[in-house]
């Protein structure tokens, strides 16, 4: 068993000046604080990578910067499905008596560290060295060759996923934390400058500063009591160029299997926090893990199924798309929203009941998949 | 492992492996068979002539060499012979268009550019 004791995060946008180590010790130190722990107490580090700041040890780099000795340590790296590797990791090494308090970070100041430039041609690096990336393709651009020939199988427009990026936006006009505070419409993200078609600008997270993290235990430490019930992960591919069918993608079989490591069903969720790094990456997820049937979920957007009132919230923090990405972080965002509606501390935010989640990540060009079912212990 | 006379290295081709135990096609070089391991593979020569399965086109480039070529348009092709590949292609390009491949530099490398089919 493991609990999740403790979370950290903090606002995503501009951090002027504060380095990757800066934006993580800030989360680490929240989340220990919230796990109502000692710096001392925390056996295991696990963090993840800084492309800012690249370095062959970057959790002794940290363990040492923030000041503590733990017994295990290494740095995770699974694109934007790291936050969860390293709490599916965390879980199995706590449940085998291996470290009594996993402190899992990341962090980066990839907005005001780098370009803009800089940091679109370090992510096109997932491609492949020589098939690939020589053609000049983007991160967008990988998305966007995923785009086009999911609206062209599933029937899915460009006004479809314009709703997601919406739905987040709208989510995130109620977290202070959020890099965005102005609304918009689809008529906004239609309108907005072509990235890589079929993808807009508004289809698109942001890049960001910022920093996320928990602490997972093997036995409560306070009252928050949020229990990792089962997790799993899938790899399918590297490149796009070698991903399977539409139909064959990873994140259906990573979902089937935390099912079975947690004998729940999607029907016993009642909150959802799924990576939605462009409009089509949750339209497919959403869709992927049974959330709305191929090519609804935009409907069930506009519906109200994934608002904070609605029978299915979806990351009420506003998401990739709107509260912002700072890499390994930006995921571990969607994990810290979960847990404060878990535990009732979402503020304005709260929804009716979050007392069963599921978590589920993605990276590189739906690569690599990871799912997670956490529950509220009562 | 040498490297393939074609256009990942300046030379007006497209190359595949075919695996002598499993005959299947595969585009992405190495040195065995990543669906079943064998070592003996043929090196062939491919048509250029394919059928498009995806579209993508960049209109936010991200270096000056790439940006002076904006907006392009990429595509996942599968070819005639039975393996996709990435390559460049006209921007009228549609899911399901036959095409064929010819050669155009790009940011000083020459890449796969394809075309509808006449």
């Amino acid at each position: 068993m493991s609990y999740i004791t403790g979370v950290g995060l903090t606002s995503y946008g501009k951090h002027e000046g504060l380095t990757s180590l800066d934006l993580m010790s800030k989360a680490a130190e929240l989340a220990i604080s919230d796990a109502e722990l000692k710096r001392a107490e925390i056996d295991g580090i696990l963090c993840g990578y800084s492309t800012v700041s690249p370095h062959i040890m970057l959790a002794t780099v940290f363990a040492e910067h923030f000041g503590i000795r733990p017994s295990y340590a290494h740095a995770v790296q699974v694109g934007g499905a790291t936050g969860l590797a390293m709490t599916m990791l965390a879980h199995h090494l706590v449940e085998a008596g291996v470290v009594k308090h996993v402190l899992v970070v990341g962090g980066e100041n990839r907005l005001t560290g780098q370009s803009r430039d800089a940091s679109i041609v370090a992510l096109a690096q997932v491609g492949h060295p020589d098939y690939e990336v020589p053609l000049g393709p983007t991160i967008p651009a990988y998305y966007g060759l995923v785009a086009s020939r999911y609206m062209h199988e599933y029937g899915v427009t460009e006004a479809d996923l314009a709703e997601f990026a919406v739905l987040m936006r709208t989510h995130a006009l109620a977290h202070p934390g959020a890099q965005f505070h102005e609304p918009i419409t689809v008529a906004d993200v239609l309108a907005s400058k072509p990235v890589a078609s079929p993808l807009k600008l508004l289809d698109c997270c942001p890049v960001s500063d910022g920093g996320a993290a928990f602490v997972i235990s093997r036995e409560p430490t306070n009252t928050a009591l949020v229990k990792i019930r089962g997790c799993a992960q899938a790899h399918t591919h590297q490149h796009v160029t070698a991903a399977p069918a539409l139909s064959e993608l990873g994140a259906e079989i990573s979902i089937a299997k935390a099912k079975q490591a947690s004998g729940l069903a999607i029907s016993d969720v009642r909150y959802a926090a799924v990576y939605d790094s462009f409009t089509i990456t949750l339209a497919m997820l959403l869709e992927d893990i049974g959330f709305a049937k191929r090519g609804e979920a935009a409907s069930r957007v506009r519906s109200g199924y994934f608002s904070r009132e609605g029978e299915m919230p979806l990351n009420t923090h506003g998401g990739l798309l709107s509260y912002g990405h700072c890499g390994v972080g930006g995921a571990m965002a969607h994990l810290v929203e979960t847990h404060l509606q878990m535990t009732g501390r979402a503020g304005n935010r709260q929804v009716r009941d979050a007392s069963l989640a599921l978590l589920h990540g993605d990276g590189g060009v739906l690569s690599s998949h990871v799912s997670m079912f956490l529950e509220r212990e009562r | 492992m040498s490297k393939p006379a074609d256009w990942t290295t300046g030379h007006e081709a497209i190359l595949y492996q075919v695996c002598a135990a499993c005959e299947r096609p595969q585009y992405l070089r190495r040195g065995f068979c990543a669906a079943c391991g064998a070592t003996d593979l043929a090196e062939k020569r491919a048509s250029g002539k394919g059928t498009v399965y995806a579209t993508s086109i960049v209109s936010r480039a991200a270096t000056p060499e790439t940006r002076a070529h904006a907006p392009y348009n990429i595509v996942l092709v599968d070819t005639a012979e039975g393996f996709r590949m990435m390559a460049h292609g006209a921007n009228d390009l549609a899911i399901g268009d036959p095409v064929s491949a010819r050669f155009v530099q790009f940011a000083s490398r020459l890449v796969p550019y394809f075309e509808r089919a006449r």
